[in-house]
């Protein structure tokens, strides 16, 4: 079920747009905001909502990287994979995030505290390697980095 | 030297509030066309001024806005999206114009707007721009109560909204048609042209999508005219150009300079060359989707023209470096993993052809490289190559591969021969998922 709160920012998107199923993504966010990610219940209030189907819906939802499908812990750090910072050698911190919190890309630490994911670019090359966790960006990052960094969110 | 899109940001300060803005000059521009110039007017300086998309394609952007169509009988609302999705791999520089100037950004896209008589636009932002989101919902808060956004802008009968859009992450959003496709809710696929966005764009209305770099040279060419604009670039295309390095260079960064500032100065002067212990090798001029140079185009201004001609583009301007610890096949495979990652899947020549070139490299890069591979590699360039392809994302994967294929053949062959990865085991890409 969706909540009123969900509901009347869901009404507001909508009202920015010629139609309702334009609002979908936009939709989806307000969901997985409030929930961590998307699951199959929520997908098909969404679907009811804005008059999609959720077979539709989902085509879009799992079209995108940032849409969580499945559930996500209460940190989700995304490292950066792509070439600049593989040039400058991010497979370190890769490596030193799986043997710190004993866990592969697509995995939740078994306290529900962190996922990893791999990520495209960051946009931020020059300082290479660099991984966000939520909202915070980190950047010429050395493996010796991480412990501090990890002890930040619990 | 004149840096116009930089000269008020400084790294580490918080950008220029609006009253800040406004003091340095700011929204002059505004005030002048609302004033004194007509949509043709200005459509018609900005063509003259020689002003080519910054976001890799080039085009001239007069020309790109002559197209919409224009008169009171057109369909409404017509639209203006600033494509600020920049997920191109080893692009930076849209970030810096972002976060350090957003008053610039809105003052350029309300130019634009008035130029094609848009009543809507939007800031398409790739998620990621955490810090930049919260200083454009500032700016654009700002904006609104000064009375240059909404009704009646300045009393001059010119309305014009303004939204920021943070999108979920696609690479495909960069590409203008998929871009509106993410904008109306829909699965990011690039659309087919005709009718191109300038005459059928967002919800079917005329659009026009511009990049931010380019947007943020408009109110600079507003206030000191075309030939101002021409001037300040030392090669026959226009402008100052934001370029970047990223790689094994003493002090990467994004620099605004002269359009048409050789490679060399470029790496030598700004990126303070390689680091100790590391030679160069080759580079790409404007991100991932374009093709590698090497130590004989050191001394080429990087600008659309020079760079076409030496068989690969300018692209975003934002080279990456390959250096020799750093090996050629193994910098090429991350690359293809991205694209095949990154590929929509529509059509099939992209969403089949792209795992399989990235699949080859992975054996190559393993030690399990076939002599016959290069052929597969080199007749997917071809196939994969423009025109056998629905967008530009399968033909842009093909450059860095084909001059790869052509710069380092060798080191493709030695890792087949030796059926081993020459270089060390740690800069062996491999994919995780």
């Amino acid at each position: 079920m969706l909540t009123t709160e969900e509901k009347h920012k869901i009404d507001h998107e909508i009202s920015l747009v010629p139609s309702p199923k334009n609002a979908c993504i936009e939709a989806l966010k307000i969901v997985q905001h409030s929930h961590g990610w998307v699951s199959d219940e929520s997908l098909k209030d969404v679907a009811d909502y804005v008059g999609m189907s959720p077979a539709e819906l989902d085509s879009v939802a799992t079209f995108y990287n940032l849409i969580f499908r499945r559930p996500v812990g209460r940190h989700v750090i995304l490292v950066c994979d792509s070439i600049s910072c593989w040039v400058m050698g991010y497979e370190g911190i890769r490596d030193r995030l799986y043997e710190k919190l004993n866990i592969q890309y697509g995995q939740t630490t078994e306290d529900g505290r962190f996922t990893l994911l791999p990520n495209c670019c960051l946009g931020t090359c020059d300082r290479a390697p660099a991984l966000m966790i939520d909202n915070d960006l980190y950047r010429d990052l050395t493996v010796e980095q991480l412990d501090e960094i990890l002890e930040k969110y619990t | 030297m004149e840096k116009p899109l930089t000269q008020h940001i400084v790294p580490g300060r918080a950008p220029l509030s609006l009253k800040e803005y406004e003091k340095v000059g700011g929204y002059q521009s505004v005030r002048k066309i609302l004033k004194e110039m007509a949509p043709a007017d200005v459509q018609n300086l900005v063509k003259a001024s020689d002003l080519r998309g910054r976001g890799g394609a080039g085009f001239n952007t007069g020309l790109k806005w002559s197209f919409v169509p224009m008169g009171p009988e057109v369909a409404k609302p017509k639209y203006l999206v600033a494509n600020a999705d920049e997920m191109e791999p080893g692009t930076f520089k849209d970030r810096v114009l972002l976060e350090g100037n957003p008053h610039q950004l809105i003052e350029g896209m309300i130019v634009a707007a008035y130029a094609i008589d848009a009543s809507i636009s939007y800031i398409f932002m790739r998620w990621a721009y955490k810090v930049a989101a919260r200083e454009i919902i500032k700016a654009l808060d700002e904006a609104y109560e000064a009375g240059y956004l909404g009704e009646n802008i300045l009393g001059s009968g010119f309305n014009l909204d303004m939204h920021l859009h943070t999108g979920v992450g696609r690479y495909m959003c960069g590409e203008e048609t998929a871009l509106l496709n993410a904008l109306e809710g829909k699965r990011a696929n690039p659309r087919a042209k005709p009718p191109f966005p300038q005459v059928s764009g967002l919800f079917g209305k005329p659009t026009i999508v511009n990049n931010v770099e380019t947007l943020c040279c408009l109110p600079h060419i507003i206030n000191n005219g075309a030939e101002w604009f021409k001037g300040l670039s030392k090669t026959g295309d226009a402008g100052t150009k934001l370029y970047g390095i990223s790689g094994r260079v003493k002090t990467p960064g994004c620099w605004e300079l002269p359009m048409g500032t050789t490679i060399r100065e470029l790496i030598e002067e700004h990126g303070g060359g390689m680091q100790d212990g590391y030679l160069f090798k080759g580079l790409l001029p404007g991100g991932a989707s374009t093709d590698f140079l090497v130590e004989e185009h050191l001394d080429l201004p990087m600008d659309y023209t020079a760079i076409q001609a030496a068989g690969s583009r300018m692209g975003t301007g934002t080279m990456i470096i390959l250096d020799d610890q750093t090996c050629p096949v193994g910098f090429v495979h991350n690359l293809q993993h991205f694209f095949a990652q990154e590929s929509c899947g529509f059509c099939t020549p992209c969403r089949e052809g792209l795992p399989w070139v990235e699949k080859i490299l992975l054996a190559i890069d393993r030690g399990e490289g076939k002599p016959e591979h290069l052929l597969t590699l080199d007749f997917h360039t071809k196939y994969l190559g423009p025109g056998n392809t629905f967008c530009a994302l399968a033909p842009g994967a093909m450059e860095p591969l084909q001059s790869a294929l052509k710069y380092f053949r060798e080191d493709f062959e030695r890792h087949i021969h030796e059926q081993h990865c020459p270089w060390s085991k740690a800069k062996v890409w491999q994919p995780s998922i």
